[in-house]
């Protein structure tokens, strides 16, 4: 049985990796194709890839919308779950089931949505609408992670705060959100990680700026090489980067 | 005024913002999508009215009733094969692995979760193409002289998908395992339960809402993806929503993918239903 398990757990983690394995291989391979066979080893798909300008320009754009969406969807939905856990306000399931609602619908509908709306209004495809439409996805995200780390130990020291003159804003500024600081850092990276990924909403609300996600999208067109592999192991790499310090800042602090 | 009704303004203060957000940029677009969707095509003109020729051309034309049914069929089998191979793999990290190696093997085994989504259905190509790694072992090995069809056919969309889903699904069915004090199956079992018995009977109906929640996220996120279908699927049979994109990208023929995405929206309304007695979707 532990046998058993062992080797279940080996065969998961093989395939798990095994993609992952053969793009960052492949994304070293002195040759034009990223397939077998393995020719030897080079950086100069690395260094092609770093010095694109249009990659580069749509890696900063992806930044950008990720983390400015990300800000405003943590905010909306750190104000919106402190008025539903600490207010009793009428229709509260309703109110929760809207904010949450966008989680369930596919985001190819959100961004058609969107897109129809924007036509008829004449607003033009940008990474201001991409960033609207990444608000959207990732407020229900925000909302949640907020509203259910609210308990009633916090409540206590915001009355405390309140009955010593602090006005509602200091409250939450000053109080509430330092008590919830490690699930509202992981709301927030959680969602740069969703927006700065997302495709679809990207691809059908921007033109000429693009996202990171439909750049390499249009590099696939051009069939397979070694570069692709290239952008898609330093993605990778930032990506670990950023959720091995994600795990030792805020979770092992918070331990 | 009374505190109460004091606190009940600032209430809605505090929530006003991400209602409005929500309303005006979720609701409403939903709304003039289905307002669209009874519109016709006249040219390249859309002609607004109250039209439901869309909707009795889904049902009607082998293409769309096609790409429906291969959507449902792709996602069906792709939660179902995803929640099979994580539950085994969420039970030995909570109940195998020494507690302090857990979180390293459950970061482990998501960690392609965090590659690049168009990139990470690239991946897949190079193994699963016709030169790809697959193909080149097993040839290498002779175990075959041809290479095999795998990319360009549902089964790399299934394998791509799987991969995807069984790295979600064992984050939620993990969480709902690790929970469960562990004193149940000690009872189970003094209470003369098999091991077998203490999990259907105890372990398993306790987990329950972890496996739905997830099985529920798997279908939704996989009945509505673009990406996967694409890359690895080719174009040799469509889902709903490459049909969808091809509408809004070939014809330029908003009211069809319109009246589409209403379809696929109301297949995950009725999905939804169909497990809402065990979502947990505000525990995630």
């Amino acid at each position: 049985m532990r046998v058993l398990s062992f080797l279940y757990l080996a065969l998961a983690y093989a395939f798990v990796f095994l993609p992952v394995v053969v793009l960052v291989v492949f994304s070293f391979q002195d040759g034009r194709l990223p397939v077998p066979p393995f020719k030897g080893v080079t950086l100069d798909w690395y260094a092609k890839v770093l010095g694109d300008g249009d990659l580069m320009a749509a890696l900063v754009n992806s930044l950008l919308v990720a983390v400015v969406s990300s800000l405003v969807a943590l905010t909306l939905g750190f104000l919106a779950a402190h008025a539903l856990a600490r207010v009793r306000l009428p229709g509260l399931v309703l109110m929760r089931g809207v904010l949450i609602a966008p989680m369930t619908v596919s985001y190819l509908i959100i961004a058609l949505g969107l897109l129809t709306v924007f036509n008829s209004l004449g607003i033009r495809p940008s990474l201001w609408a991409t960033g609207i439409g990444h608000v959207v996805i990732n407020l229900p995200l925000c909302f949640a992670i907020a509203y259910a780390a609210m308990g009633d130990h916090q409540k206590a020291a915001e009355r405390a705060a309140r009955d010593l003159g602090a006005a509602e804003w200091q409250v939450l500024a000053l109080v509430s959100a330092p008590m919830l600081t490690a699930p509202l850092a992981a709301a927030f990276f959680l969602s740069v990680t969703f927006s700065w990924d997302e495709f679809i909403i990207a691809f059908l609300l921007t033109r000429f700026d693009v996202t990171l996600p439909v750049e390499i999208w249009s590099m696939l067109k051009s069939g397979l090489s070694p570069a692709t592999n290239a952008v898609g192991s330093l993605v990778f790499l930032v990506s670990v980067t950023l959720v091995i310090l994600l795990e030792i800042l805020v979770f092992r602090r918070a331990k | 005024m009374s505190l109460a009704a004091k606190d009940r303004r600032l209430g809605w203060g505090l929530i006003a913002p991400a209602l409005i957000w929500t309303a005006a940029f979720f609701i409403l677009p939903f709304l003039a999508m289905l307002a669209l969707s009874f519109a016709t095509m006249d040219g390249r003109e859309v002609v607004r009215g109250f039209d439901p020729g869309n909707y009795v051309r889904i049902f009607t034309d082998p293409t769309m009733l096609g790409a429906l049914g291969n959507s449902l069929e792709i996602t069906v089998v792709v939660t179902v094969i995803s929640v099979l191979l994580a539950y085994p793999l969420a039970a030995i990290i909570a109940f195998r692995v020494p507690a302090q190696w857990q979180r390293l093997a459950l970061l482990m085994a998501v960690l392609p979760f965090w590659t690049s989504y168009v990139v990470r259905s690239y991946s897949w190509l190079l193994v699963l193409g016709q030169n790809g790694v697959v193909n080149k072992a097993l040839m290498g090995l002779g175990v075959m002289a041809e290479p095999l069809e795998i990319a360009s056919t549902r089964a790399a969309t299934v394998i791509g998908f799987v991969h995807f889903f069984v790295m979600l699904l064992t984050l939620t069915i993990y969480a709902n395992l690790i929970q469960l004090p562990p004193n149940y199956a000690r009872a189970a079992q003094d209470l003369g339960a098999s091991r077998w018995q203490t999990f259907t009977h105890v372990i398993l109906p306790l987990t329950l809402p972890g496996v739905v929640t997830g099985a529920f996220l798997t279908f939704v996120l996989c009945i509505g993806d673009y990406i996967t279908p694409q890359i690895l699927g080719g174009n040799a049979e469509l889902t709903l929503p490459q049909l969808i994109m091809l509408q809004l990208g070939r014809s330029g023929n908003f009211p069809l993918a319109s009246a589409l995405s209403v379809v696929l929206m109301a297949v995950v309304t009725l999905a939804y239903f169909a497990s809402s007695r065990w979502l947990r979707l505000d525990r995630v």
